[in-house]
């Protein structure tokens, strides 16, 4: 009945692990060949592959695990795919139902331990709810702002025979978010842009969940009203940074000139971003001067964090167009001499070149290794993962992304051992493309059984690992604000990376020298199959530019700042 | 900001209202939540105040409708304006939460709440209670010689002022019901 309920669901792969209490589902699994099964190495894999796999299409991603510690094992990837809105469907098996409550073998309370990290999820006590409740779970993980949901499926549940229910009768009707912006508030917002002096798009990751055709209205507006735009680490490429108005990042790591330019806006249009502390810094010194607007579909991102003046409640995509055409019929109206100061202005910060970096011909910076690896794939049908770390917030800087869908990486939970299963769900959706994980040495350890994965699917995968023998961030950050007293961020006894992937299957090169990282890249690109490339990097480079904890957008330190004691007060305490 | 012109206060137009931000003070609001009553509904909802560190100063459950499977959650909740309209927003999130409504804010409300007293006492103290129970409109319940059981309804503050005056009277246990509440006049 389950597999019957995934097809008319559309699905056609599943990540998952076998199990005791799942059984009776993988054997029904055994005797079909619609859906595929991708075998991973852990259940936290399952669930970041299917995370990849979703984000990368707009599909719900599907996994299936046993009971107690399968589900357990899950729970890391279910919070990961909440903080960043990811719609998953989770299954989960669960010991009889005459067996709930005795601390069976292999029993945990599932719906009591995913609770607070699925947006739903359901206990199925009796075989005919089964088909029904799966569908409203595929329903509430893929409406409104997205997220995981996990269905708990006791063994007799899954042995007995009932009645299946088809999507078409079930009830799904009572979850419907609102869609439809009010249309006096966005007129509203209309008449703001037309005055606005300063005005600032500062999109997010909900551009993206609201599918392509928000990133297309997005653009069209961006660019019939001039009016510069950044966005967060999960909006990367609904506006493409090819894009004349694009001002790159912001946040923490974010560029200067978006930094400065949210710091000094006077009109700050946010599309799908919910102002996260990595984005806001100091909140009671955040764009001090401006007319805050706000488009989401969760009415909880609202006045959550900072207190935004015009609300517009409903879907990026739906509330776009409406203010495209308002905008359109009442005249196409901006601010055009205002708004070219505020481009000279801008362009100005732009001049600062945040992103400079001292180059060396004796030892590969992480920065130059971004730069070359962007260089050389930049023209190819790519997706970008990444794991967490100094390494993520570089690719983020120096890897540029003209379309949705094409980043993959771990924003709000910042789950270490992302990337390596989550280009495995990418590349599963997306067998023909490159798909590279950009990660550290100390993430990569984290999930690095799922090469197995990768060998065993014939994945074709890059992993692009950037080695400096460190948790870099954590170094960073001692380094700035723990007196340079490096505890525990360095790893005395890193495996050798290459025999390490030749152990598994897959193919490894290590390259420490500036000269020949091209000639890695090019291999790594040009093999059929599943490439690990290690490259010995610059063990003490930070990355800049960064807004010190407690401090406000105007406050950056960059590259050739002196940043010792950088961080200071109230500060301190963030983190 | 002069060019905006937003309407005050909650509507049906938005889930959650703009009052002065500068107004940072802690306030006391009743919320009924309407929800399905199903498994682990209650437990989404606690954990949400537990998980967010929201307060809860009062909280009263029950199925009111049998057929439609509704329960009614009352919560007096308190917090700053900001944190009421998160809790209002988070709990609007929850899958199986139908309304929310703040009967704080959208009307006027009736609120009431039930508390049985054991008092425990002789004599004069005995006869003593007995008369101020006549006065607050509370009825005995049970009754040994040596204790009454009062039940008596009204607002938290009644309860509160007749806990206070039962105390050296020799009050022994209480139970509340916390409170339930419904806005005044028609439904809309």
């Amino acid at each position: 009945m389950l597999v019957q309920a995934l097809k008319d669901q559309g699905v056609d792969t599943v990540f998952g692990y076998p199990g005791g209490a799942v059984l009776p589902i993988y054997d029904e699994i055994f005797q079909q060949n619609d859906i595929r099964h991708v075998l991973v190495r852990h259940e936290q894999g399952a669930v970041h592959a299917a995370e990849g796999y979703a984000r990368s299409t707009g599909k719900p991603g599907v996994v299936l695990v046993t009971s107690g510690p399968g589900a357990t094992n899950a729970v890391t990837g279910l919070t990961d795919a909440l903080l960043d809105s990811i719609p998953i469907v989770c299954f989960t098996g669960q010991v009889p139902t005459f067996m709930i409550g005795t601390d069976g073998f292999q029993e945990a309370d599932t719906v009591g331990i995913t609770r607070p990290c699925t947006k739903h999820n359901w206990l199925v006590k009796d075989t005919d709810d089964l088909a029904e409740v799966i569908h409203q779970a595929f329903h509430v993980a893929t409406t409104g702002r997205p997220g995981p949901t996990l269905v708990d499926i006791p063994k007799d549940v899954q042995f007995a025979t009932g009645t299946y229910t088809p999507p078409a009768k079930s009830r799904t009707d009572h979850y419907k978010p609102v869609m439809k912006g009010d249309a006096d508030l966005i007129t509203e917002l209309v008449t703001l842009m037309e005055k606005a002096e300063r005005p600032l798009f500062y999109t997010g990751g909900g551009v993206v969940n609201s599918g392509p055709g928000a990133s297309q209205l997005l653009r069209e507006l961006v660019d019939a009203t001039g009016f510069p735009i950044t966005s967060t680490l999960m909006g990367l490429g609904s506006y493409p940074a090819s894009g004349k108005n694009w001002l790159g990042m912001l946040g923490m790591h974010g560029l200067y000139e978006a930094n400065m330019a949210m710091h000094d806006c006077d009109l700050m249009i946010t599309v799908g971003a919910r102002f996260d502390d990595r984005i806001t810094g100091r909140t009671d010194a955040f764009s001090p001067g401006s007319t805050k607007v706000q488009i989401d579909i969760d009415a909880s991102s609202i006045n959550k964090i900072i207190r935004v003046d015009l609300p517009i409640i409903g879907d990026v995509g739906h509330v776009l167009e409406d203010a495209l055409r308002i905008w359109k019929s009442r005249g196409r109206k901006t601010n055009p001499e205002a708004l070219a100061n505020w481009w000279d202005q801008i362009n100005k910060w732009k001049e600062v070149d945040c992103l400079a970096f001292t180059n060396s011909d004796r030892v590969i910076k992480p920065q130059y290794a971004l730069q070359r690896l962007e260089a050389l794939t930049k023209d190819k049908d790519r997706y970008i993962t990444t794991d967490v770390g100094q390494h993520q917030m570089w690719a983020a800087q120096y890897i540029h992304f003209e379309e949705p869908n094409r980043w993959m990486t771990s924003g709000g939970l910042g789950t270490m051992g992302y990337g390596l299963p989550a280009s495995n769900g990418v590349q599963m959706a997306h067998p023909d493309a490159l798909v590279i994980n950009v990660a550290g040495d100390a993430s990569f350890m984290m999930n690095i059984q799922e090469i197995s994965t990768a060998v065993q699917f014939r994945l074709p995968v890059k992993q692009f690992i950037l080695n400096n023998e460190r948790l870099g961030m954590v170094r960073q950050w001692q380094q700035l604000l723990h007196g340079e007293r490096y505890s525990h961020s360095w790893t005395e006894s890193l495996p050798n990376f290459v025999q390490l992937a030749e152990a598994f299957g897959c193919k490894g090169r290590t390259v420490k020298d500036p000269a020949e990282l091209d000639d890695a890249i090019e291999e790594m690109i040009a093999y059929d199959g599943p490439f690990l490339l290690e490259v010995l990097v610059e063990k003490h480079e930070n990355c800049f530019p960064m807004i010190p904890s407690g401090e406000p957008h105007n406050k950056m330190l960059m590259s050739d700042a002196a940043a010792t004691d950088a961080i200071q007060g109230d500060g301190q305490v963030m983190v | 900001m002069a060019t905006l012109n937003i309407k005050k206060g909650s509507s049906s137009k938005s889930a959650y209202d703009l009052r002065d931000p500068n107004i940072e003070a802690v306030e006391r609001h009743t919320l009924a939540v309407v929800v399905d009553n199903e498994a682990g509904v209650l437990a989404r909802v606690i954990g949400l105040f537990a998980g967010r560190g929201y307060n809860i100063d009062s909280l009263t459950v029950a199925e009111v409708d049998h057929t439609g499977h509704r329960s009614r959650i009352t919560i007096v909740t308190s917090g700053t304006p900001q944190v009421i309209d998160q809790i209002k927003a988070q709990l609007g999130r929850i899958v199986p939460v139908h309304e929310v409504h703040d009967l704080t804010v959208e009307s006027e409300s009736v609120e009431r709440e039930l508390a049985l007293f054991k008092v425990e006492g002789q004599g004069e103290k005995r006869v003593e209670a007995l008369r101020m129970a006549d006065i607050y409109r509370a009825n005995v319940v049970d009754s040994t010689l040596e204790s009454f059981i009062f039940e008596i309804t009204g607002s938290t503050a009644k309860i509160d002022a007749f806990a206070d005056l039962m105390r050296p009277l020799g009050l022994a246990e209480l139970a509340r019901t916390g409170v339930a509440a419904l806005a005044r006049g028609k439904v809309d």
